[in-house]
């Protein structure tokens, strides 16, 4: 359990991914079987204790500290803020002393204090492994859970705790997503993390069978699971230089719906039930947040294609969709208000039939023929634009409204082009899918606040918050209306980290207030792609996607934008209207 | 005993009762430019200039520069002529642990704090009550300086610098063990360890190689003096090298002790894709260490955690606690728990050392 704990501790403050993977590739190296399986499993979020709940945890604080010195610790910055289980964890662990753990107050402190207490630690049992842990929390009864809990609570260290209340509560929320586990253990045996991908939902903890095979000691494992993710392929974004290589003729253009990636997939079990699951891009398994769309899929196959919300007929924008995101109840309520809808763009398989290996003209019609098959008015096809050369595609995208996507042109952030030819292939392979956004909104906006970025950009002022002006009380006055950390050039990041250097006004802890006045200032061009309206913003909006355009070292702050511009490109979206880019002067 | 109760002395004769008695706040007591003994007329590490002032240790919250007379260990003398240069004071006295010096109608007897190098707990009696001033001290091991030694008083003085039940610090050796493991796993990339320049970056030199590491630790500008002292002290750190000058591939796979400060600001850009790591008592707050942007916390701390500060006073058997700066009222709870007078000092200006250590000008430029 200490190596788990460790490694998540570790984890829990690297930023980079790379460094992330390297740690628990080393980890998965240096420990064992069968608990370096269950750490994958941790990571993975492939484990869950029904008996784990938050009162218990609660209650066992109350036994085991002094009220006042706990009341004492909870606003202290010990607790490291939060509320519910990110205080027990961290009052917990660290409440009063263990009995075990207590030093002796009769001994000599004779400053040598540590090694008493050390040797007092040797008198107790060892703390537990994390297979020990994981098999325990699956076969205890409720009733012997608490005490089982106190028990290791008192073998453990600090770190120990609050790796054991992270398992225990099943969020780690240490930025570690369960594709990142899986590539760090294919990094292990040198293999390509999609077959791990492909073969993960016939695999069940502690993964014996996956780690003989990654170290070389045994057979690839089967995959036995009827409806299994197939890694998806992905586009990049097209430059306007990248046209000249092409042959309009060889590419099929659709319209880029903004909405969320997905794989549905239907197929059927040894008894003859349909097995159906939806997975997003990477491969996470999201069925649970989509149970209306299930029916639908009744047919085996695997569909490539875009989740939207779809009322009466009209494709809903990315902000209304995202009121389905991330909910672990799904209520009637929602799915009434929020009907879902699949729109489909690839067929990799049909049946038991394998189709990735074809060109994309030749999936194209089967898919075509599949959604007819199927019948169902939650799922439909992705339209395709006709165009014959780049100057008409240019047209289209400009105007997608005029140019067939009709009353859903809201929904689409630009043309996707795909080889007639290109197989499926998983990845980003070069030169066979291309996408090609909508030019972003963009607001002139004043730099209000900088601090420090993480990581390689830890010595650098790389996350701004910026502002535009609106008419207050005291006059003219920046109201913050974002904050953006990327979009510049290692060079502007330079420049910018030198300005906010050099007009500090104040400081607030890790934050520097920059100079923000009419006169003095640093203009910063915004590009973003959508606007909400926000009461959690001061400034009521709130913006998708912002990033540094472009510094206007040439523009003083009075002539930035204004909010009333922002107002202005809510009302238009509001209405309806294509919403239009304000002038950056 | 000589059977001469304070009450009977010569100067209280003839003063009512209540007056004559020797109460421990008549030996010291708090005033603005801190603890004050009326008796001895000086003050213990005052944070404003006095006649006569007795230091505990160098750090710069303790020691400040502009007094009289000044009664400190000789590495603490030595520290603060580092740092201040030859007339820091008007006159120094040098006073050896174990030692005695009278003091108008006190004794003062230095004894190991085990804080840092040369930091003592100051022993006041007077009339056969003896409060001890602490400063700041731990119980930990150490192999920098002489360890915290129990000294059995009627009123113990005590910081609260981690007061609080959720500080428990564990072993520093294992912390060290961390720092190397990330060594080994990221050979090309450096490791910057942010300590405080005095003390906390000697102990953490002296972990390393006890720890078997023996390659050369490089060194910010601003920690070369006063590290140097430690050496010259007799203290082994084995081979230092300045970070000065050395080209940025060589730094790859090494570690490098700055202050705190520095780990995050532009010095850090001649490093190879570093490692932030901070060694600090602080870092058991996953909050604090997050918001510096440190990416390995070393809980290693110079001062008592909550079982050091406990035990401690239970062991010197004061009957009364005085709890000096940080947390104060968790403290004084707990004493009152174990059926002890305690009552919080409120003296002010008086820090955690290594969240305020500002580079004294020229530092900063050497690094």
């Amino acid at each position: 359990m200490n190596r788990f704990a460790e490694l998540l501790d570790r984890l829990a403050y690297e930023p980079g991914r790379n460094n992330k993977l390297r740690l628990i590739t080393a980890y998965f190296r240096k420990v064992e079987d069968p608990d370096r399986g269950y750490a994958l499993a941790a990571l993975t979020g492939a484990l869950s204790f029904k008996h784990a709940k938050p009162g218990l945890i609660r209650d066992l604080i109350a036994e085991r500290t002094d009220p006042v010195l706990l009341s004492r610790s909870a606003p202290s910055p010990a607790c490291g803020g939060g509320s519910g289980w990110g205080q027990a964890a961290s009052a917990v662990p660290e409440g009063e002393p263990p009995p075990g753990s207590l030093r002796d107050p009769t001994s000599p402190a004779s400053g040598r204090g540590d090694e008493s207490r050390r040797s007092a630690r040797h008198n107790n049992p060892p703390p537990p492994t994390l297979t020990e842990v994981v098999i325990t929390l699956r076969t205890l009864g409720k009733s012997e859970l608490p005490r089982q809990l106190a028990r290791w609570l008192d073998e453990l260290d600090e770190t120990g705790r609050w790796a054991l209340l992270k398992l225990l509560t099943g969020a780690m929320r240490i930025g570690i997503s369960a594709r990142l586990a899986k590539t760090a253990a294919a990094a292990l045996g040198d293999k390509d993390p999609h077959d791990i991908e492909l073969m993960w939902p016939g695999l069940a903890p502690p993964y014996l069978d996956l780690f003989a095979w990654l170290e070389g000691r045994g057979e690839k494992p089967v995959n036995l699971d009827p409806a299994p993710f197939r890694p998806v392929m992905l586009a990049h974004a097209i430059e306007d230089a990248d046209f000249a290589g092409l042959d309009p003729s060889d590419y099929i253009a659709e319209w880029k719906w903004d909405g969320i990636r997905v794989q549905a997939v239907c197929g059927r079990d040894p008894h003859g039930h349909n097995v159906v699951r939806l997975f997003s891009r990477s491969g996470e398994d999201i069925t649970k947040s989509f149970p209306d769309l299930l029916p639908s899929l009744h047919l085996p196959a695997a569909i490539d294609g875009e989740l939207l919300v779809v009322r009466d007929g009209r494709v809903q924008t990315f902000n209304v969709l995202q009121q389905r995101l991330n909910r672990k109840v799904v209520s009637p309520k929602l799915t009434k208000d929020y009907p879902i809808h699949l729109r489909a763009y690839d067929l990799l398989a049909d049946g038991d039939n394998d189709l990735r290996e074809l060109p994309f003209a030749e999936r194209r019609a089967k898919l075509e023929e599949f959604v007819r098959k199927l019948g169902d008015v939650s799922i439909d096809l992705s339209p395709t634009i006709a165009f014959d050369n780049w100057q008409a595609l240019a047209a289209a995208r400009a105007d997608p409204a005029d140019a067939g996507a009709g009353e859903d042109a809201e929904a689409v952030e630009g043309v996707m082009l795909k080889r007639r030819d290109a197989p499926y292939l998983p990845g980003r392979p070069r030169g066979q899918w291309w996408k090609w956004k909508r030019d972003p909104h963009i607001i002139d906006a004043v730099l209000m606040y900088a601090q420090r970025g993480h990581g390689k950009r830890s010595s650098y002022y790389s996350d701004y918050t910026f502002g535009v002006w609106t008419k207050s009380e005291d006059g003219e006055q920046l109201v913050p209306v974002g904050k953006a950390y990327f979009g510049f050039t290692d060079e502007e990041l330079l420049q910018i980290d030198r300005f906010v250097r050099r007009n500090t006004v104040e400081k607030f802890g890790p934050v520097r207030h920059v100079v923000h006045e009419p006169d003095q200032g640093l203009v910063l061009e915004v590009a973003f792609e959508g606007l909400a309206r926000s009461p959690r913003h001061k400034s009521g909006v709130a913006m998708r996607f912002p990033r540094i355009n472009r510094l206007r070292w040439d523009k003083p702050p009075r002539e930035a934008d204004r909010l009333e511009t922002l107002e202005r490109m809510l009302k238009a979206a509001a209405t309806n209207k294509v919403l239009v880019t304000s002038g950056g002067g | 005993m000589h059977g001469s109760s304070p009450r009977m002395t010569a100067k209280n004769r003839g003063k009512p009762a209540y007056i004559t008695g020797m109460r421990p706040q008549d030996i010291l007591m708090p005033v603005p430019a801190g603890l004050c003994c009326k008796g001895g007329a000086f003050h213990i590490d005052p944070v404003r200039p006095v006649e006569r002032a007795v230091i505990t240790h160098g750090h710069s919250d303790h020691a400040r520069a502009g007094h009289g007379a000044v009664l400190a260990t000789q590495e603490t003398l030595d520290m603060m002529r580092l740092r201040y240069g030859d007339n820091f004071a008007r006159s120094t006295q040098a006073l050896r642990y174990g030692e005695e010096v009278r003091l108008g109608g006190v004794t003062i007897k230095f004894h190991p704090a085990g804080h840092v190098l040369g930091s003592a707990q100051i022993a006041v009696t007077c009339n056969h009550t003896c409060i001890v001033a602490s400063g700041d001290y731990k119980d930990a091991p150490d192999p920098t300086c002489a360890p915290f030694e129990v000294v059995p008083c009627d009123v113990f003085i005590t910081e609260a610098t981690f007061g609080l039940p959720v500080f428990r610090h564990g072993n520093a050796a294992d912390e060290v063990k961390k720092l190397l493991a990330s060594v080994a796993l990221f050979p090309e990339r450096a490791h910057l360890v942010g300590a405080y320049s005095l003390g906390k970056a000697q102990r953490v030199i002296a972990l390393l190689r006890e720890a078997g590491y023996d390659a050369p630790i490089y060194l910010h500008g601003a920690m070369e003096k006063i590290t140097h002292y430690y050496e010259s002290r007799g203290v082994a750190l084995g081979e230092l090298r300045s970070v000065r000058g050395t080209k940025k591939a060589d730094l790859a796979g090494t570690i490098t002790l700055a202050p705190p400060t520095a780990t995050s600001d532009i010095w850090t850009r001649r490093f190879p894709d570093p490692v932030t790591a901070f060694a600090s008592g602080w870092m058991r707050v996953r909050a604090r260490a997050r918001q510096r942007g440190v990416e390995l916390p070393l809980v290693i701390s110079d001062h008592a955690d909550w079982d050091g500060l406990t035990t401690t006073i239970e062991a010197t058997g004061a009957g009364e606690v005085w709890v000096t700066h940080g947390q104060e009222d968790a403290l004084v709870h707990w004493c009152q728990t174990k059926g002890l007078a305690a009552r919080p000092l409120d003296l002010v200006g008086y820090g955690d050392e290594e969240e305020s250590e500002t580079l004294l000008p020229g530092e900063e430029a050497e690094a």
